[in-house]
């Protein structure tokens, strides 16, 4: 059995669900799906231009993963240009930097919503609270 | 604000139900007037997309919390998008009424 995918962290997802060729006679019925992760490599890299060793620890992977990724994402891209293939995004292999919180006075899990202030445990309102991956 | 707590059945008495798509009833309990109010889930039968269309339904009803013991993925993505708090947890022996008072306190 192969080993297991450590989850990759992106912050946001797109904020589309794809893009399509247009003005030309010969669209492919065919797509290509552009994993999540492989957005947030494209964004850290080519857009935030941060280097590959920073963006593979923002994503919380090591350096030859974020450039595995990262390259795969370029060719996906490459691809979908010159055979005028539409791209889709499809969720991948990640989690969310969404706000997952543990409460450790009353062992609750949430989340803490963007529009939300304060900083406690919705159950028991203990401050004592710590972020999780989930 | 008000909180969605899913349960059993449609009484204070009635036990915490784990499952959020696929609970029996909702129960929406209010903090400002300390009412509660029972919804019945339509879609508890549903073969597929009971998670999305309860995300929905939260949103219709304009919570701002739901309580309940896990989410699918998809149904966490909906109520992140509508900006509801998610709430697990994971004691399935407590009532809808000790959740409620937990709140409370």
């Amino acid at each position: 059995m192969p080993r297991r995918r450590s989850l990759r962290k992106v912050v946001a997802p797109p904020g589309f669900r794809g893009y399509k060729p247009y003005g030309s006679n010969q669209v492919s019925k065919e797509y290509i799906e552009l994993l999540y992760e492989e957005y947030e490599a494209i964004k850290l890299a080519d857009y935030d231009l941060l280097n590959h060793q920073q963006a593979s620890e923002l994503m919380g992977i090591s350096r030859p993963t974020f450039a595995r990724i990262y390259e795969s994402a370029r060719r996906k891209i490459a691809n979908a240009l010159v055979e005028t293939k539409e791209i889709k995004t499809v969720y991948g292999n990640v989690w969310m930097d969404k706000n997952w919180y543990a409460c450790i006075n009353c062992h609750a899990r949430f989340t803490i919503p963007r529009k939300m202030e304060k900083q406690t445990c919705p159950v028991c309102s203990s401050i004592q609270i710590e972020s999780i991956k989930n | 604000m008000k909180t969605v707590i899913t349960s059993h059945n449609n009484n204070l008495t009635s036990g915490f139900d784990k499952r959020f798509g696929r609970a029996a009833w909702y129960c929406i309990y209010d903090e400002d007037t300390g009412e509660t109010n029972f919804v019945n889930n339509e879609n508890i039968n549903a073969t597929h997309g009971a998670g999305v269309r309860a995300a929905e339904k939260m949103a219709e009803l304009k919570v701002n919390k739901v309580i309940s013991g896990d989410f699918g993925p998809k149904a966490k993505q909906l109520l992140n998008k509508f900006n509801i708090q998610m709430i697990i947890i994971d004691d399935e022996n407590l009532t809808v009424q000790d959740i409620i008072n937990k709140i409370k306190s």
